[in-house]
């Protein structure tokens, strides 16, 4: 597929990327297009190829086939531009540990030929502000396991580059660490930085990005908004608890009165029917089983989650 | 809260960097950040430094002490001491060279190598930088096996300038042999394994030489190839410079008879095989 104009303006293009390693394809041939200024996660399961994809995208691999453009240049012509442009973190914080967090950033500033001194200056400026400034003059492996990621994405960021690519970004930091860590990302794509993330993790795609392009055994899925592909599995649900298993049998004969649509269960107490009216149909249907006497324990309006979609597409294709 | 990707002040312009610096100066200016990082761990972890301070001054110890007595063939007005003592330098940065290897695969377990490679640097610093600074460290084993060996009886009897080429010649070899453990640690991917191999390497090569017994005391096979193995002709090349021979003229075969010349051929030929090599692997290589 050629590149067409529309994708021209866009920081991230993608077309028909492949790539094998001996008769197994890490990517069968995968788009996508981040729009300047946006974020895009690459959601998928483990093995899916997401990483593979990051690199194709970073200059780290060479594709077997497909077009790519970062920042408006050829990745596979001039790698090196691409590289002036862009700022990577890896699965694994890719820092020096033996190497203070001054002299980490100091490091890639000067690979970047900021120039000695405006390295140094980068360097503490990024360490104010991504708070590491009293651990500086610390090797970085006395650092724990939120501080690392911070330095590592200080360190993506020391060019100011216009496009970001963060390989799961948050995997293994604690809930604080990684709200944080959330924080920081927003502060840059609000500051004009294109975000391509990689994540296992649902929420942080549906917090994060613009867009999300689901990945699976090499291959993009799905590509959507989070509400788009919320809304490819289908829409709420209403889910009741019965307090009395005996009256199982009645709730179920009124949820399908009610509603019209085919009544779930989990083999117990607990039904699910969908809706279309949101709110307004569970009242109806909370009222209409309190006119039939069924008691209930517990009743909500259940709108399907971006983990139903991931399980939904995952499962579906393997 | 502070502006963190573009506070005006210090922040560089997206894709403003100053134009990267030309091929080979890009090279070796990149290099030498990537050489003060590496000497910068060696520093933050003095335990490495010492294991490779502290084996040969063993070595030392116990092949002087311990065989000195029983090692016979050796040219008559020559002790022991001073027969082994250019043998375990080189010994010593053979095995110090190795280091290149190790670092490298350690860099590419821990995502560094990634990181490097995602740079806009010139593509040959890190490999650049890291035979450099394995080089310095080298010239630091020297001097400190130097001062051993002063200590257990080794004397330089030749000139100031012929002993400097001694070291120099050394040196030289080592860093090319880095060259060889930088392909050999990018195709690794762990420093343990990179271990393993590199002893089955460079333990026969070291051994079946003349480092610590003179070589016509082996059996003939052996021999042959222990005069032809480049370690032996370093040994040889260091004993004349640094006047370890008794005087005497040794005959034979070419590199016997030629060790120096030998030894810088295979110096040419190891650099202009393996520099391309590496610095090809690097360009290609990922963790996974």
């Amino acid at each position: 597929m050629a590149l067409n104009t529309s994708d021209a303006d866009a920081a991230v293009v993608a077309r028909g990327v492949v790539k094998r390693y001996g008769d197994v394809e890490a990517l069968a041939g995968v788009d996508l297009t981040v729009p300047t200024g946006t974020v895009l996660a690459l959601l998928g399961p483990n093995g899916a190829g997401k990483t593979t994809m990051v690199k194709v995208l970073t200059t780290l691999i060479t594709p077997d086939a497909g077009e790519v453009r970062v920042a408006g240049v050829d990745v596979l012509a001039e790698p090196q531009e691409v590289r002036r442009r862009i700022g990577v973190s890896g699965q694994y914080a890719a820092v020096d540990e033996y190497l203070t967090g001054f002299e980490n950033l100091d490091m890639i500033g000067r690979l970047y030929h900021l120039g000695r001194r405006r390295a140094k200056e980068r360097a503490r400026e990024l360490l104010e502000v991504f708070r590491l400034t009293d651990a500086a003059d610390r090797p970085s492996k006395t650092y724990s396991g939120g501080m690392r990621r911070r330095l590592d994405l200080a360190g993506a960021i020391v060019a100011a580059p216009p496009v970001l690519f963060l390989d799961e970004p948050t995997t293994g930091l604690d809930p604080r660490s990684r709200l944080d860590m959330w924080d920081l990302l927003r502060d840059l794509v609000r500051e004009g930085t294109t975000l391509l993330l990689t994540t296992q993790y649902l929420e942080e795609a549906d917090t994060l990005a613009d867009d999300i392009v689901v990945i699976d055994h090499g291959r993009a899925i799905a590509h959507g908004t989070a509400d788009q592909l919320k809304s490819q599995v289908g829409g709420d649900r209403v889910e009741v608890e019965v307090a009395d298993h005996a009256q199982v049998g009645a709730a179920r004969a009124v949820l399908a009165r009610a509603a019209g649509g085919e009544v779930g269960d989990d083999g117990g107490r607990r039904l699910t029917v969908p809706v279309a009216g949101g709110a307004t149909a569970m009242v109806e249907i909370v009222r209409a089983l309190d006119d039939a006497g069924v008691q209930l324990l517990d009743v909500g309006l259940r709108r399907p989650t971006l983990d139903d979609v991931f399980l939904t597409l995952t499962g579906a294709s393997s | 809260m502070t502006s963190i990707a573009s506070r005006p002040a210090t922040a560089p312009r997206p894709g403003s960097q100053a134009p990267a610096p030309s091929g080979g100066a890009s090279a070796l200016l990149d290099g030498f950040v990537v050489a003060r990082r590496n000497m910068i761990k060696v520093r933050r972890v003095p335990e490495l430094l010492f294991g490779t301070l502290i084996s040969p001054i063993m070595f030392i110890v116990l092949f002087r002490y311990v065989f000195g007595g029983a090692i016979g063939g050796l040219p008559p007005g020559v002790s022991y001491a001073e027969f082994l003592i250019p043998g375990i330098f080189v010994q010593t940065v053979v095995f110090g060279a190795t280091i290149t290897g190790s670092g490298l695969a350690e860099d590419m377990q821990k995502g560094i190598i990634d990181r490097f490679r995602s740079l806009p640097m010139s593509r040959m610093a890190v490999l650049i930088g890291r035979t450099t600074s394995d080089l310095l460290t080298n010239v630091l084993v020297v001097i400190i096996m130097s001062v051993t060996g002063l200590l257990v009886g080794w004397r330089i009897n030749s000139s100031f300038l012929e002993a400097v080429a001694g070291f120099a010649l050394l040196l030289l070899f080592a860093y090319a042999i880095s060259w060889v453990m930088a392909l050999v640690g990018l195709l690794m991917r762990s420093p343990e394994a990179f271990q393993q191999i590199s002893f089955l390497v460079i333990f026969p090569l070291t051994f079946v030489g003349n480092i610590f017994v003179p070589s016509d005391t082996l059996p003939n096979v052996v021999r042959i190839v222990a005069e032809w193995n480049p370690v032996s002709t370093l040994a040889s090349s260091a004993r004349e410079f640094f006047g370890n021979t008794g005087g005497l003229q040794p005959s034979g075969s070419f590199p016997v008879e030629n060790p120096v010349l030998y030894t810088l051929l295979w110096v040419v030929i190891l650099l202009a095989v393996f520099v391309p090599l590496s610095t090809r692997q690097f360009a290609r290589t990922t963790s996974r």
